[in-house]
């Protein structure tokens, strides 16, 4: 679960990004988060893998509170979340199978625990014919769906995906988004943060809108903007 | 840190030295260059530094007993010049001998047979423990009761000390500044390949590697790229050690001078360039990394 309870976020004196956030995602909900460049929504997306702290309200995710916690928790914090960012964030000189792999080995998996999961999550992600590809191979949607196999690849309870179909087009969002659907469906929470509104409307999930560092709706509703009004 | 990571993180390390080859080569042959200067000025400093105690062995006190004293007085004397501080070693020499010896430095001539051996003085050759304290140690010696009169070549033990200090700073200073500069190296080698590596480990970061995991594999970069220095460098200076004792061998003046052979020094330098390859290699490869771990 993520609880936001009047989050605020200062970088300096006078910017603040986050004016008061408070919101909550239960274990296995599906949200987009919405809003303009600069509305507080990358900073919503650090504070919850523990890169940012907040300056004043509380935080918990996944059952840590992310006010107190200390600088060796968060990379178990961050083994709970996973992420998928808009450029991908791939490894060039390392196979697809290795890309997510490595990833494993990181968290100290063991190598047969990895030979098991890796071609399980790849073939979840329809990437388990081009394991011996490296990235520059794929096209964007497939390097899209390497990186939501990497995410899902240490079994996070929860997945936030920043843009992640920011660099694709129409055909292949909507491919990463019913991906992205499927794998909730299996009961991890997602938060993806988006731009693409028609993608939005279409899956008729539960929307936070963010302006200007405050939610200014939250519900199944389309949002709007204060320019929309 | 996991047991079965152990092999990962070291083919990472190793990995690191050859997917950056020319720069590995180039830290690698800086710091062998660095700890070769090194282990010569080490080799020279304790070198010196035996001669130098041979040396001061033989820059004798010389003390004479007062001459109203009988032999026996005389001889007595040398007690109370033993409990001296920094007496080493006080040997008596009669007023007979003294004249023999006298004789003897002067070829044995016939113009000294027959010379009453009277007119000498009994006296003690005096060997210090340190001449760095000849003057305080004089000092002392001309109080005991009996001593008449002293003769000591200050200028001699104090050229001696100075010239030990003097080598033991060069030395300090020229091992600081190369450690320094060996370490400076490597780091610099593993943060170029670290900056190669930043999405990776920014990665590695986000999925919940903890630091020290990250840490390791250019921690063993760094460890190996040091221990292959100095081994390199240990066993190029045994070799330039041992020329350069064939070249002095054979030169006259030199012969008088005893050089240590390499097998003696050889533990102690193993252990010193052991020391500097594991500290140079870990803190270059360890400090390094700290910069890309704060994500």
């Amino acid at each position: 679960m993520i609880e936001f309870n009047d989050v605020v976020k200062s970088y300096s004196v006078g910017n603040r990004a986050l004016k008061g956030v408070s919101m909550q995602i239960q274990d296995g909900e599906f949200a987009f988060l919405v809003g303009r460049s600069g509305s507080g929504k990358s900073t919503i997306m650090k504070l919850i893998t523990g890169e940012l702290k907040p300056t004043s309200g509380t935080i918990h995710v996944n059952g840590y509170s992310l006010n107190r916690i200390r600088k060796r928790e968060i990379p178990y914090l961050r083994r709970t979340v996973g992420t998928v960012f808009q450029d991908f964030r791939l490894i060039e000189n390392k196979t697809v199978y290795d890309n997510v792999a490595f990833v494993m080995r990181a968290i100290g998996a063991r190598e047969r625990e990895i030979r098991e999961r890796v071609p399980y999550v790849l073939e979840l992600v329809g990437l388990d014919t081009k394991t011996r590809r490296h990235p520059s191979e794929l096209s964007g949607g497939e390097q899209q769906r390497l990186a939501i196999a990497r995410a899902l690849v240490n079994n996070p309870s929860t997945i936030i995906a920043d843009e992640p179909t920011g660099n694709l087009d129409a055909e292949r969002a909507e491919e990463i988004m019913s991906l992205l659907m499927e794998i909730n469906n299996l009961g991890t929470t997602m938060l993806v943060v988006t731009h693409a509104r028609e993608l939005v409307e279409r899956f008729q999930k539960r929307v936070i809108a963010i302006e200007d560092g405050l939610i200014i709706s939250d519900g199944m509703d389309r949002y709007y903007s204060n320019e929309d009004k | 840190m996991k047991i079965n990571n152990i092999g990962y993180l070291l083919k990472e390390g190793i990995r690191g030295i050859f997917l950056h080859g020319f720069r590995s080569f180039v830290a690698v042959f800086i710091t062998v260059a660095s700890l070769i200067v090194v282990g010569v000025f080490a080799c020279l400093t304790y070198n010196v530094s035996l001669i130098i105690q041979d040396l001061n062995k033989t820059n004798e006190v010389l003390v004479f007993v007062d001459e109203t004293y009988t032999d026996a007085e005389a001889r007595s004397v040398g007690t109370l010049i033993n409990k001296v501080e920094n007496v080493h070693k006080a040997t008596f020499v009669s007023r007979e001998e003294a004249l023999e010896d006298f004789i003897a430095d002067h070829g044995g001539s016939e113009a000294f047979v027959g010379v009453d051996a009277n007119p000498l003085r009994h006296r003690y050759v005096v060997q210090l423990q340190d001449n760095s304290q000849i003057t305080k140690t004089v000092a002392q010696l001309e109080r005991v009761k009996g001593v008449a009169k002293i003769s000591a070549a200050y200028e001699l033990a104090e050229g001696f000390t100075t010239l030990q200090n003097v080598l033991q700073v060069v030395s300090v200073m020229v091992t600081g500044i190369l450690l320094i500069v060996s370490l400076l190296m490597i780091s610099n080698t593993v943060k170029l390949a670290m900056y190669d590596r930043k999405d990776e480990i920014f990665i590695m970061k986000m999925v919940g590697a903890t630091n020290n995991f990250i840490r390791m594999p250019y921690v063993v970069e760094g460890f190996i790229l040091g221990m292959t220095s100095a081994a390199l460098a240990l066993g190029l200076l045994w070799v330039l050690y041992d020329w350069m004792l064939a070249q002095l061998s054979v030169v006259d003046t030199m012969q008088l001078l005893d050089f240590v052979p390499f097998d003696q020094l050889l533990v102690p330098m193993s252990i010193t360039f052991g020391g500097a390859g594991l500290l140079v290699g870990v803190t270059g490869g360890g400090a390094s990394i700290r910069k890309f771990m704060n994500v």
